[in-house]
Order: C-alpha cells, then structure tokens, then sequence
C-alpha cells in the first residue's frame, strides 16, 4: 500500500483528516479481518493446548492442515462430486429461473397464476421434501439436482421477474413509437434492463446452490448414496475423525466464498460501465 | 367555452402551409374520470415551430401522445395527413430516456436497429445525426459519463436519426440549467432550420415558446382545453442577439398576457384557486 498523492496545495486541517481516515480504512479493510483471522485460529490452537483436548474432540489447527494434506485425494475427489452437483444446479437454476421470469412477463395472466407456485416451492424445506424426491427419482444425480435446483432457482426468478417488470415507462413508449416487437422489446430493453436484478439474485443462487447440494448430500448420505463432501463429514462424524471433518468443513466454506467473489467480479464486469452499484463514489 | 373578444385566434395554419397534422374536437377522459382535454381543435402545419404552452395540469402532455398516437382520444379524430406511423414521428421526452447500459452511438441507433438495419448499414446516418449534435467524439461513451445537456441532445439525435417529418418534444429541457438550455434552443433551432422537419414542443415557459416557435397555442386547465393563439412574428435565424431584443420582450409580454389569462380563466370558472 502506497502513500496516496498529495495536492501541492497545503491542506486544511479537516481535508486532511479525510485523507488519513480514507487511507487508514484503504488499509483496514484487508488487514483487519486478517489479523483477527489469525488471532482466532492462535486462540484456538492455545485453547487445545491449554487445555489438553483431544484431537478426535477438537484439532488443532495445524491437524486439519495436515489432514488436509494427507487426506487430499479423498476430500478432493469428493469436493469435486460436490462441485459437479452446485454448477449443474446453478446452471438449471439460471436457466429455469430466467426461463420462467420471461414467461412471467410476456403476460401478468400467466405471473399471477403461476407465481404462488414458485413461493410454495421456495418455502417449504428442502429436507421435508427429500423423501418424496427418493422416492420418485431414481437417478442418484437427478435427486441432488432437483434439491439444490429447489433451493437455488427462486432468488433467480424472483430477482429477473421484478427486473424485467421495471423498465422506464418512457422507454416502453420509445419501443412502441418504433414499431419495436415484443421479441425485440424483450431483447433491447427488457432483459437489459433486467440484468442488475438477475445478477444480484445470481450471487445469492450461488451460495444456496452450494448449500443445497451438501443439505441433498446429506439426506441423502444418511442412506449411504451419496460420494460428496458432505458424506465424507457423515462419516467421519461416525468414526470421530475430527480432523477431516473440520479439513471437510473448511473446504466447503471455501467453496462458498470462492463461489461469491467469482459471481461478485462476473456482476461488477458486467455492470460496471452504467450501473450505480458498480460506480465508485467520486469525490 | 367563452373565450375573451381581445386574445388572437388565428384559426387557420399561418403562412399557408398545408396542414400536417390536426386534431378536431378532440377530447380525452380518463379511466378515474379525469378529463384531461376537452373538445381540443388544432392544426400544425408543414415545417412549423408550434409551442403548447400552459400551465401544468392543462393536458398539453396529453395531447402530444395523442397526437404521437401513444394514446386514443376519447372523443374527436386526429389526421395524420402526411405524417402516418411510427416511421415519420420522433418522440424526446423530458428525461433524456437514454438506455443506460448501451453507448451513446448504439442509442441513437436503436430506431434504425428496431426497424432491422445492421450497425454498418446505420453507421453514417448515426454519425451524421452525432455531429449535428456536437457528440461525434462521444459516440463510445455510455450515457453516465455525459453532463444532463449531452444527454438530452442524445435524445434529439436519436428522435431525428429516422428523418421522421415530425418532431414531438415534451418539455426536453426543463430540468436543465439556464446556460445549457439556452445553447440547445439555438442548436435545435438550427437543426429545425437545416432539415425543415415540423416540431411540436411542449413547455410550460413563456420565453422559451416565444424564443423557438413560429406560433403559440395556449393552453387552460381543468379541463385540458385550447385558450388562444398566437403567431410569434419575428424572423428566423433567431440568435442570441434576438433574446435581448425589445421585440422579443414585447412578444413574451403579449405571451405572457395570454397565459395569465388562460390561467386566471380557469381560476373564474371553478373558484378554487389563487
């Protein structure tokens, strides 16, 4: 972190308090959550040993990261299945809920009959659903889609539906003096204009499509079926190897996190040039 | 409707121009019950510079989407004569209504686009409309990155990329500043003067009408109805120089007479206001 540039002119005493306090938060807000990161897993290796607890109770972090190591091919091959479950889901749930947002809006008819639906879906708890769904679908895979596809296409639909329902009155006026097609108007200016809602509904998709295939995962693993992450923390709850449980938890939470900040970049590349919530805030 | 024997009525289109566009006994009521214009009768002939001037709430937005066939009269009949469909009507709003996300070139293609023509194919008719605008250099940038009066002469471009023979403006620069509104009245002015298109402007300021149009129509309020008219006899080109005249004031004072008369007309009637 560089020093920011000063003005050749002095400064007052107030603008340079604002300049001090901009950098000061510049800085924090990457190193503050760092230091306490840090300070917390220390706190956490001291507390094992202060207290002499076991590892198959509580690790120590330099465990799980050895687990983590040791155990890698296993826990990989399973964060893939995983993975596998959360992208398929998240593909399905974009195309669904996108699919139905502009069924949606070619008619208020079709929104108002149908849209109930969608919140009955959402509302109810994937895991009361489960045993329906196992007993209907036989596939393994088709199972965990459908319950993660459940869980994540809602944001999607309900986020695109308000979207392509907010266009500029005028801007619909422009379209209908140019003669503009239904087809044309949903291409130019409707989904266009959609984009910021879906997007912001996409980034919230993506963490509950994750969330949904390890609570299907682990529905469905109680039965043994299932080779994702969340069965090998099943087992391994089983067995009392704490260490890759904590190594499986991690992994997934990374998982989460890497999930939002590429769904985070993918918005702010989109939105950047026009959307007030990807412009800085100028001085 | 009693109009008072010293306004002007002209009733016929000045200058001999056939008519473009009228409107005869045209009334337009709403679904709650409003009447927004009542019994209205006009005519706008060809290459005017007709202003609808009138308090707020005297329908004078009302009768331009009519007249844009963005809405249907309830009563009367409005000809298009010449200027039928959607082709020869450009349409600027008082929001420059600019998509936010698409760039400054593709906004003002949009018309042509909308009626199939390819990019390539619209790229001279774009970048001709560009420069008469003063944003030839601009043409990449996105909407956001231009000041309130760059993006109203976006709008213009784009409602005259079509060469439509009609030009509807509703109030397009009223939420602009004086310095920039006064340097677009003369750029549309010149515009209008370079491609003889007829314009229907819609304001509710006596100076800017008397500084722009060829003629005046007033309007009254509750309900929505023509008051008077009046031809502003002055010269074109219209400068700067035009705007300190004594002419000019004498033309904004009978003007404004008008409207204060249209405005006190419906303050007599109903006996709720002012």
């Amino acid at each position: 972190m560089t020093a920011i540039e000063r003005p050749a002119q002095p400064l007052d005493a107030e603008e340079a308090r604002r300049l001090r306090q901009q950098w000061l938060e510049r800085i924090g807000r990457w190193v503050l959550p760092l230091v306490i990161m840090i300070l917390a897993i220390w706190l956490w290796d001291r507390i094992c040993v202060w207290n002499g607890i076991p590892k198959y109770i509580l690790p120590r972090p330099g465990v799980v990261l050895q687990t983590l190591h040791d155990d890698a091919g296993l826990l990989f091959s399973s964060l893939l299945v995983t993975l596998k479950i959360t992208f398929l889901s998240l593909l399905l749930a974009v195309a669904g809920g996108v699919g139905l947002a502009v069924l949606f809006a070619q008619s208020k008819w079709v929104e108002m009959s149908f849209f109930p639906f969608a919140i009955v879906l959402q509302v109810t708890p994937i895991v009361a659903i489960f045993p329906l769904i196992n007993i209907y679908v036989d596939n393994q895979t088709a199972k965990l889609l459908l319950c993660a596809w459940i869980v994540a296409f809602f944001p999607i639909l309900s986020n695109t539906t308000l979207g392509l329902n907010s266009v500029d009155r005028n801007l619909r006026d422009l379209f209908r003096l140019n003669g503009a097609t239904r087809w044309q108007e949903l291409w130019h200016l409707r989904l266009p204009a959609a984009m910021p809602y879906f997007l912001g509904g996409l980034k919230i998709a993506g963490g509950l499509s994750l969330i949904g295939a390890v609570v299907a995962e682990f529905v469905a693993g109680a039965s043994g079926q299932s080779s994702g992450l969340a069965s090998r923390i099943i087992e391994a709850g089983y067995r009392l190897n704490a260490p890759r449980l904590f190594a499986a938890l991690i992994l997934i939470s990374f998982t989460g996190i890497a999930i939002f900040l590429v769904l985070s970049l993918v918005s702010h590349l989109i939105l950047r040039r026009w959307h007030e919530s990807a412009l800085k805030q100028e001085a | 409707m009693q109009r008072e024997p010293e306004m002007p009525v002209p009733r016929s289109v000045p200058g001999g121009n056939a008519a473009l566009l009228s409107l005869r006994g045209v009334g337009k009521t709403f679904s709650n019950g409003v009447t927004a214009l009542h019994n209205v009768d006009m005519s706008v002939g060809e290459g005017e510079f007709l202003s609808l001037l009138g308090p707020s709430g005297c329908g004078k937005s009302t009768a331009l989407r009519l007249v844009a066939g963005l809405s249907t009269p309830t009563s009367g009949a409005i000809d298009r004569h010449a200027a039928t469909g959607g082709d020869s009507v450009g349409f600027v709003f008082q929001e420059p209504t600019l998509l936010p996300w698409a760039s400054v070139f593709d906004n003002v293609w949009l018309p042509l686009r909308l009626k199939g023509v390819s990019r390539a194919k619209a790229a001279p008719a774009v970048m001709e409309m560009l420069e008469r605008v003063h944003l030839d250099k601009f043409a990449t940038a996105v909407p956001r990155e231009l000041s309130g009066g760059m993006k109203m002469r976006v709008s213009i471009a784009r409602a005259l990329v079509t060469k439509p023979r009609v030009l509807l403006m509703d109030e397009p620069f009223a939420a602009l500043d004086e310095i920039t509104r006064f340097k677009l009245n003369s750029d549309l002015l010149d515009l209008w003067q370079d491609q003889r298109f007829t314009v229907v402007f819609v304001t509710h300021s006596v100076f800017e009408s008397v500084f722009l149009s060829s003629r005046i129509v007033v309007m009254a309020a509750r309900p929505g109805r023509v008051f008077g008219e009046l031809p502003v006899n002055a010269s074109y080109p219209r400068d700067e120089a035009f705007r300190t005249s004594p002419a000019y004031a004498a033309l904004c004072r009978q003007a404004s007479d008008v409207l204060v008369a249209a405005i006190n007309s419906t303050s007599g009637h109903r006996h709720d206001g002012h």
